[in-house]
């Protein structure tokens, strides 16, 4: 059995019925379909504030998929459809007339693989804040501060801002590409696998960096890594073929799964 | 021999071979262009021969050798020389440069081995390069001043004085050059500026009094400095035809030679090596540095570098925004759909269209349609005569910008796909928009690319002659596009083009036997300019990939 770290356990939340003041997302009937394939089949499910929420599930299972639901990031597959709403603070972010660009700045996301931008490290972390108008060096040179030590990675560049962001270890860059998404304080953080190109060493600090993180942010990860979802994440929801299988508070989940199918990837008889 | 085949090996030795063929070809050919180019300013020695008549007279040529050949005999007799010699036979026979315009009906002579009686080449032979007339080869006997003889051959210090001499007439003749061109360019210019506005005043019904008072005051104020100008011209044209050369010349009659005329004196027989070499690269110098002279037979090519450099960088200015913004059009905008695969397969067959043909869609277009709009909305009082509406360095640009426009598109849009997707999710993803992603990540990103397509326009414009005798290139201009009159850069004006210039000098002057040697060296020319302009456009490409190196996953 995966070992559930305590801290988890100390805040339990009735996942099915949660309050608005508690809620940070709420996933209705969403489905999915790549042209003819239905990748999505009606989820619905409530991402409470400032925990993290992991989406666990075998390759192809659609969790990406909905996380990346969540900024619309599909909008950029052109054969792609949704029904369904996602609702931010009791709206549909897929009613017409929603300014995507603003959204995206509300709903932030890291990437699997590292994705800093070919520029200074500096310029990387004050892309967002540029794209806003701010042009304040003071205000600038605050936000990189904040966002670096937010994303522990202050420490290690503050005398090369300056340097090529890729002249960072992966490790750090992936830090850096979080520092970068929290420098527009958005509210909500999605994070697609972020540690599946690093190394153990890299990965340890993330996650630590995961936990840190959800102070501020509400976080929503997926990862294939079962021992990190129930290492940094207060809920988990298991997806198979498409389906939301089973979304609980993660030591039910993993303790004492409801469902078959659960019980079974968790011990690893498939994934 | 089947398993040798099976090996490969045949295949490796064919394309090594293909290789090696490709390097062999330019090797070859920068190597001829430049050592036939560049042997045209190595000094060479002036013959002094006596050669023999057919009618038994003897007469002494005086020149230097350019080219040689072997003929058949038969060929030799048919051009009316008699030789001694069996049927069938080769024999040389030399190009000499015998110059002295002014007393000879051509300056290049044929002459047979032969008859050749005596072969000299003395060390006080002197080539005068001249203003007019071209060379002249001689034996330098004294210099007069204002009629008097001041020096003669037989004085130990006879060359200082004369280099003095010749110094001093180079500096006047350089300084009344100045003169006439920046000064008194000038003010011609800005008194046809006066002319050109006295006539829109009155187009425009406003040609008062007062206007037309101060128009005459100041025509008379331009007037008044033209003519302590040109006395001053006068002035130093006087001083400068103080001095004349007597030189024995081939037929041994002392000739006068002014010396306001000459631009330099050389003794080629008399040099070592050292002296060769400075003059080898003093006449390099002055070739890429100096105008024209004599229906472009003689002098530098300046103007045309200037022309050919220039037209390529207005090019590379207009064709880079557009190439690129269609690019990203066509990439990141427009539907996959048949009618952007349509425009796509058009553009990429752009690039086939014959260049002439595209120089007279510029001239029919550009020319007449756009520039003479513009001549009717803009420069109403220069009419009839054309400012835009005439062939010019603007339309040359934008024509050949054009032409170069399929390949700018075709290598943005190969490096805007090449750019990782994870980079665009990266941008979108904090917020920005399509065109802001595109704008701030994609296109500086795609930046080398872009210059690769540049890099390739510049090599195929550089290039490029037979659409520019449509729409702007001229075998002599009289003015650069850019100087010092207001507003500094002419677009309207006509220019000379290195291209042009190898096809004017080859092709059209009086003696195209004489003129293979500036051929190459033009050619050689060309090849450097657009190698050079090469260069810095890679130059540039590899410092962007080095900014921009995309992260290697």
């Amino acid at each position: 059995m995966i070992s559930v770290s305590p801290n988890n356990a100390s805040e339990k939340l009735d996942l099915a019925n949660l309050t608005d003041d508690q809620r940070a997302l709420e996933i209705k009937n969403l489905s999915l379909y790549y042209g003819e394939d239905r990748a999505l089949h009606d989820i619905s499910m409530s991402v409470p504030k400032h925990g993290v929420t992991a989406f666990i599930g075998p390759s192809g299972c659609g969790k990406s998929t909905l996380l990346r639901c969540i900024n619309r990031m599909n909008d950029l597959v052109e054969s792609c459809k949704v029904k369904g709403d996602i609702l931010l603070h009791g709206k549909n972010i897929y009613d017409k007339g929603v300014d995507v660009a603003a959204l995206r700045r509300r709903i932030g996301m890291v990437f699997q693989r590292p994705n800093p931008f070919p520029k200074s490290v500096y310029e990387n972390v004050v892309y967002g804040l540029r794209l806003q108008g701010i042009k304040d060096r003071r205000v600038l040179d605050e936000a990189v501060e904040r966002s670096l030590r937010g994303a522990a990675l202050w420490d290690e560049v503050k005398d090369r801002l300056n340097a090529s962001a890729f002249s960072l270890s992966g490790g750090q860059q992936q830090r850096l590409v979080i520092a970068r998404s929290i420098a527009i304080e958005p509210e909500i953080l999605l994070l697609d696998e972020p540690t599946s190109a690093l190394d153990p060493i890299s990965t340890l600090t993330i996650e630590e960096l995961i936990t840190d993180l959800k102070q501020k942010y509400t976080v929503v990860i997926v990862t294939h890594n079962m021992q990190q979802a129930a290492r940094v994440s207060d809920q988990t929801a298991f997806l198979y073929m498409g389906q939301l299988i089973e979304y609980a508070n993660t030591d039910t989940l993993f303790t004492t799964p409801m469902e078959k199918r659960t019980e079974d990837y968790i011990t690893g008889r498939y994934g | 021999m089947k398993q040798w085949f099976r090996t490969g090996k045949p295949w490796i030795w064919l394309t090594a071979g293909a290789v090696s063929v490709s390097l062999v070809a330019v090797i070859g050919l920068v190597l001829m262009i430049g050592w036939r180019g560049l042997s045209f300013f190595w000094p060479t020695a002036i013959h002094q021969m006596t050669i023999e008549t057919a009618s038994g007279e003897t007469r002494t040529l005086i020149g230097e050798i350019y080219d040689s050949e072997e003929v058949p005999i038969d060929r030799v007799r048919q051009s009316g020389v008699e030789v001694d010699a069996s049927e069938g036979e080769l024999i040389t026979r030399y190009l000499m440069k015998i110059g002295n315009r002014e007393y000879v009906p051509l300056d290049f002579t044929w002459v047979v081995e032969p008859t050749i009686v005596e072969d000299k080449t003395p060390t006080d032979m002197a080539i005068i390069e001249r203003t007019k007339d071209g060379n002249f080869y001689g034996r330098i006997i004294a210099i007069e001043q204002q009629g008097e003889r001041i020096a003669g051959y037989e004085e130990a210090d006879f060359r200082e004085v004369l280099f003095d001499r010749v110094e001093r007439a180079v500096e006047l003749h350089d300084e009344g050059q100045a003169l006439q061109e920046d000064e008194i360019g000038r003010i011609n210019y800005q008194l046809s500026e006066l002319g050109l506005e006295e006539r829109r005043l009155k187009l425009e019904g406003q040609l008062t009094e007062q206007a037309l008072a101060r128009l005459e005051a100041e025509r008379e104020r331009l007037q008044a400095e033209y003519q302590t100008l040109e006395k001053a011209l006068f002035e130093i044209r006087d001083r400068a035809a103080r001095d004349t050369l007597i030189v024995e010349d081939f037929r041994g009659e002392a000739v006068a030679v002014p010396l306001y005329r000459v631009l330099d004196v050389n003794f080629p027989n008399d040099m070592h090596l050292l002296a060769k070499i400075g003059h080898f690269f003093q006449q390099i110098g002055k070739f890429v540095s100096e105008p024209p002279r004599e229906a472009n037979t003689e002098g530098g090519v300046f103007p045309a570098i200037f022309g050919t450099v220039f037209m390529v960088l207005l090019m590379s200015v207009i064709v880079t925004p557009f190439g690129v913004v269609a690019a990203v059009y066509l990439h990141e905008y427009a539907g996959k759909n048949p009618v952007t695969k349509l425009i796509r397969i058009a553009v990429i067959n752009l690039a086939g269209v014959p260049s002439i043909v595209y120089g007279v869609f510029g001239l029919g277009f550009f020319v007449y349609m756009v520039g003479g709009s513009i001549d009717q909305v803009f420069y109403p009082e220069a009419l009839p005569n054309p400012t835009f509406g005439t062939p010019g360095v603007l339309w040359s640009a934008i024509t050949l910008a054009i032409l170069t426009l399929p390949v700018v598109i075709v290598s943005t849009e190969e490096g805007l796909a090449r750019i990782p997707s994870s980079l665009r999710e990266g941008s979108l993803a904090l917020g920005a928009t399509k065109w802001e992603t595109i704008w701030r990540i994609i296109v500086p990103m795609a930046s080398p690319a872009i210059m690769t397509g540049l890099i390739l326009a510049v090599a195929r414009a550089a290039g490029e002659v037979a659409p520019l005798m449509l729409v702007g290139v001229v075998k002599s201009a009289p003015m650069l596009p850019v100087d010092g009159n207001f507003p500094y850069f002419h677009l309207d004006r006509k220019f000379m083009h290195l291209g042009f210039h190898i096809y004017d000098v080859g092709f059209q002057s009086p003696n195209v036997e004489a003129s293979r040697p500036l051929v190459y060296a033009t050619s050689f020319l060309l090849i450097t300019v657009i190698v050079g302009l090469n260069l810095t456009a890679i130059g540039v490409r590899n410092h962007l990939r080095e900014k921009y190196r995309a992260l290697e996953q």
